[in-house]
């Protein structure tokens, strides 16, 4: 190799070697990194089709607007023989919880929204976190994320033209006849005036895992106690916030409360598919009672920093494989950075111009 | 006298455990962030416990390091390049325990804590804070962008030493698997 003569080529090759190494580390690495595309739809395009191009800053990409909520969960104890999650024991949990409703515009009128959700946040002394968002709808309307990205993306209005393309999205229900038990909710779904007398389902299903290491397929619905009744006359229903005002009114006279019903699968039922309801006869355990004591504004209370993922799940619980479930774990870290960072400038930029107030006085 | 033209065998297993861990987080840690497949909530678990036994890795490394004499570099080299040399290699240092460190506080101002292969959490360095988070999460993806181009250059400068002017340099990390007779 050191022949005098070869000298020269042999540098050159080694040079080569050098370099083909160095670029196929550097071109693996962007390739992971996602800078060729090839990697189906990622979470980024979902919150960028969130958006629509146009970003409420520091709010939620989806589920914009809500309240926060304090209260606690009053553990019946009936599912410890299923899962040793500590929140499932008899006992009392303490929760920190949103009511909100769907849509990306943090000033959308309450009653116009299709979708309301309640998401719950418990957190323990122990180190256990359990965090779940729960919505109107028993299912979900399609199977996997990408799919759910194409009905996002048919259903969005172009952000130029505020048109959609009503012959694809006709095409599109067609294609997917998965959508019947989601669009047959959505005919038979009658909003009520209060975030207190809906019922707000898992959607999809999780496992709840025992002493003896035994799983169990589960989903749950949060159901009201509270009986529904028309909007109390002090609130027009034009009000934009009717819901808001309403919860308000509802508690100070009393507290909010809903039965945790969670249904257990048995063997014909696919935990992993979020488009089938399971049939009424299943099981049904009644986990506890969450009790709602108090409503506050979003922006400020503890809630709004809370992602509500709901992978973040306790010991004795673990999450199927239902892509949907994956995907929405996804979707929601993607959105709570854009907003977390949002939120860090804003409050830079108050101290800044706090500052510069208070230099000027 | 041999001791000094090579890293002691410790330091050469350190080295090469923590240097194919890392460049699989700095991996999975890009491509997780973008997934929505199911992989992807395993991913994220096993990026927080493999990044903490990094960081256990690089500080049993710092202290490993006060236990033998690295071998010079080779007196050939110019001042400039020894400097450059001994700057990444701090450079390197700094990032391989920012890295985690700076991941370890995201979670916790997310309310979370970080747990090492569901056996045990670690303790909670600060407590949930929302715009901290916002800062903590764009550094977390800054450094691990630092650490890799200063990994490139680490491995560019290896393989020059290695190839062009095949010195001592290289061998001196690399384990000598033929047996000297």
């Amino acid at each position: 190799m050191s022949n005098s003569t070869n000298d020269s080529t042999s540098i050159i090759k080694r040079y080569a070697v050098i370099f083909v190494l160095m670029a196929g580390f550097v071109l693996a690495f962007l390739y992971a990194a996602g800078l060729f595309g090839g990697r189906g739809v990622t979470a980024q395009q979902f919150v960028n089709l969130q958006e629509n191009e146009k970003p409420n800053a520091s709010f939620r990409r989806a589920h914009a607007k809500g309240v926060c909520l304090q209260g606690e969960f009053v553990a019946s104890g009936l599912l410890a023989p299923f899962t040793t999650a500590e929140f499932f024991q008899k006992g009392n949990y303490p929760f920190i919880g949103r009511f909100s409703i769907g849509g990306g515009n943090p000033t959308a009128p309450d009653l116009a929204s299709g979708v309301r959700s309640l998401a719950l946040s418990f957190t323990s002394d122990s180190g256990q976190r359990w965090r779940t968002a729960m919505n109107t709808p028993t299912v979900m309307a399609v199977r996997t994320p990408e799919v759910f990205f194409q009905q996002i993306k048919l259903l969005t209005p172009d952000p130029k033209t505020g048109k959609r393309d009503e012959t694809k999205i006709k095409a599109f229900f067609a294609a997917h006849p998965e959508m019947a038990e989601f669009n047959q909710w959505k005919e038979d779904y009658v909003a009520s005036s209060s975030f207190a007398t809906e019922k707000y389902h898992s959607i999809n299903a999780f496992y709840l895992v025992n002493n003896n290491g035994e799983r169990q397929a589960v989903r749950w619905a949060m159901a009201p106690q509270a009986e529904p009744q028309p909007l109390d006359e002090n609130i027009s229903d034009s009000h934009p916030d009717a819901l808001q005002i309403e919860l308000a009114q509802r508690l100070e006279n009393d507290v909010v409360r809903f039965d945790m019903l969670v249904t257990l699968a048995n063997d014909s039922d696919d935990e992993n598919n979020p488009t089938v309801a399971w049939p009424e006869e299943r099981t049904v355990i009644n986990a506890g009672t969450v009790v709602i004591r108090a409503v506050e504004p979003q922006q400020g209370s503890a809630c709004n920093g809370i992602n509500f993922d709901p992978l973040v799940l306790p010991k004795g619980m673990e999450a199927t494989a239902d892509p949907i479930l994956n995907a929405r774990s996804a979707v929601y870290a993607e959105s709570y950075r854009r907003r977390a960072r949002e939120s860090f400038q804003q409050q830079a930029d108050s101290q800044k111009t706090g500052q510069q107030k208070a230099g000027a006085q | 006298m041999s001791n000094t033209k090579s890293f002691p065998t410790s330091a050469k297993l350190i080295h090469w455990i923590s240097a194919l861990l890392i460049i699989s987080l700095l991996f999975v840690g890009v491509s997780m962030i973008q997934s929505m497949a199911p992989w992807q909530h395993t991913a994220i678990k096993m990026h927080q416990s493999i990044g903490v036994l990094v960081f256990v890795l690089v500080l049993v490394r710092l202290v490993n390091r006060f236990f033998f004499t690295a071998p010079a570099l080779p007196s050939e080299l110019s001042r400039l390049q020894q400097l450059a040399a001994k700057f990444t290699q701090v450079l390197l240092y700094v990032l391989m325990l920012a890295q985690p460190l700076s991941g370890w506080l995201m979670r916790n101002a997310e309310g979370l804590p970080v747990s090492f292969f569901g056996l045990f959490q670690l303790p909670t360095l600060i407590g949930f804070n929302y715009q901290a988070f916002g800062v903590l999460r764009d550094l977390h993806g800054i450094l691990a962008w630092s650490l890799f181009v200063v990994i490139v250059l680490h491995i560019g400068a290896a393989l020059h030493h290695g190839l062009i002017r095949q010195d001592s340099v290289l061998p001196s990390m690399l384990f000598k698997f033929r047996s000297r007779k």
